[in-house]
């Protein structure tokens, strides 16, 4: 009996865990983040295939791209990034606390990127050698955010 | 027989000093081991990007031209304590601005301040040991090149016993080698490895160490925990980062990896590195450790 009460609860415990890790529990806010991501990483990896010449460069579909990734990045996040979600705190963040603590510099980065996503769009629609420019300082942009306030993978 | 003993133990005692002291000696580089080199400091600035001496050595946060600026002060955590690099500038008083050419040599290649004192390995000489001599002394012509910055050196924040810098020349004597870790059986996986093994250092965060610091060279480039003690540097070879060449060169020029995720932390500033490197170079690093099983 008690066996299987152990048992049975370090299977709870366990299934627990995968779980949380698996994002099914998971902090809402770190989901919206990593949610987020994902869809600038999606569009960009339209354009950097373009860009890089792995597939074939196409005005219309350079632009819807380049298009959501100007709109993603004018979105206000100020909801995405509660107090309490750094690494080390909850459960899949990556975010450093230096983002709550060095008096906005996260907020002039996300500036930057949206600035370098809507110059982006701008041009992305005229042709390779526009687009290839263009996606240079919007992915600079996104380095230079990791590089200050994304920690390194759990 | 007491005092038989006892002269055999002050006997074995003294050889056993003896060999502590000279084992752990600072090494030096003489200035007839550099007979012969003309300095370029053109091709040293290639050397520097390669060696990503400005990565550590700028200031904390520099950007753009500020990181030519080699004042100092950036803080690496590690388990043996804080490390802060110094202020390796041309300037005279604070910086390396008086050093001569087989001081530098000395410390990059050997480890050993111009007193004749080990430094850290926080200082990845245990890699810069296999630089060309070549390499060495354009570095040194292309570094005195550029701005002199007055930023006083700031002490390690390493505690006992690790602050004994007598007890590094241990440590060198363990586990400082210049043989290369990987086979190279082309001109290209040799330039790869030079710029890998050498002057990339890409072990020193990518490799995990022992109790005592040293590389495991038997789980090479098999990522390792991040030195902040949050999160791991990932494991870089070919099967477990499973990337393509072009992949990889990208990433290295770019820093876009195949999902268009980005590099992030200290990887950023390796990036602004080898992003001036050349295709070619970043296509030999790719080789390289595509080689690694």
């Amino acid at each position: 009996m008690r066996r299987s009460l152990i048992a049975v609860t370090a299977f709870a415990l366990a299934t627990g865990t995968v779980a949380l890790a698996g994002g099914h529990g998971g902090n809402p806010a770190v989901k919206a983040r990593n949610a987020h991501m994902s869809l600038y990483a999606f569009n960009l990896g339209i354009l950097g295939d373009m860009a890089k010449g792995t597939t074939e460069y196409n005005a219309d579909v350079a632009s819807a791209a380049a298009s959501d990734l100007a709109t993603l990045a004018a979105f206000n996040q100020s909801n995405y990034w509660p107090e309490g979600t750094a690494e080390g705190e909850v459960e899949g963040s990556r975010a450093k606390a230096e983002i709550w603590t060095d008096g906005g510099g996260a907020i002039e980065k996300a500036k930057d990127l949206a600035v370098a996503a809507a110059s982006l769009a701008d041009v992305a629609g005229n042709g390779l050698e526009a687009l290839q420019g263009g996606i240079g300082p919007a992915g600079a942009a996104c380095g230079a955010c990791h590089k200050a306030y994304r920690g390194a993978k759990q | 027989m007491l005092g038989r003993i006892l002269r055999w133990g002050a006997f074995l005692g003294l050889v056993g000093f003896g060999l502590f002291w000279v084992t752990t000696s600072p090494k030096t580089v003489s200035i007839e081991d550099l007979a012969g080199l003309t300095s370029d400091a053109e091709d040293g600035e290639l050397a520097f990007f390669a060696a990503g001496c400005a990565s550590c050595h700028a200031a904390k946060g520099a950007e753009g031209a500020s990181k030519l600026v080699l004042s100092g002060g950036q803080e690496f955590p590690s388990p043996f304590g804080t490390f802060i690099a110094p202020n390796i500038s041309p300037d005279p008083v604070h910086g390396i601005g008086d050093w001569t050419q087989s001081q530098f040599a000395s410390a990059v290649l050997k480890g050993t301040s111009p007193e004749g004192a080990h430094y850290f390995p926080a200082f990845p000489y245990s890699s810069y040991n296999k630089m060309s001599r070549q390499d060495v002394v354009n570095l040194f012509a292309y570094m005195q090149t550029l701005p002199p910055d007055a930023t006083p050196n700031e002490t390690h924040q390493v505690a006992f016993p690790f602050n004994i810098r007598r007890n590094l020349g241990g440590w060198k004597f363990l586990f400082l080698s210049e043989d290369w870790v990987a086979d190279a059986s082309t001109p290209e996986l040799e330039r790869g490895r030079y710029l890998v093994e050498a002057l990339g250092h890409c072990a020193e965060c990518h490799t995990p160490r022992n109790a005592l610091g040293g590389l495991d060279k038997g789980n090479w480039m098999g990522g390792a925990p991040d030195p902040s003690g949050k999160g791991r540097v990932p494991a870089i070879t070919s099967s477990q980062l499973g990337w393509n060449a072009a992949d990889i060169s990208e990433y290295l020029k770019s820093g876009f990896t195949p999902e268009f995720d980005t590099a992030g932390g200290h990887m950023v500033s390796v990036i602004e590195n080898t992003a001036r490197l050349s295709d070619e170079d970043r296509m030999a690093i790719a080789a390289y450790l595509l080689a690694l099983p």
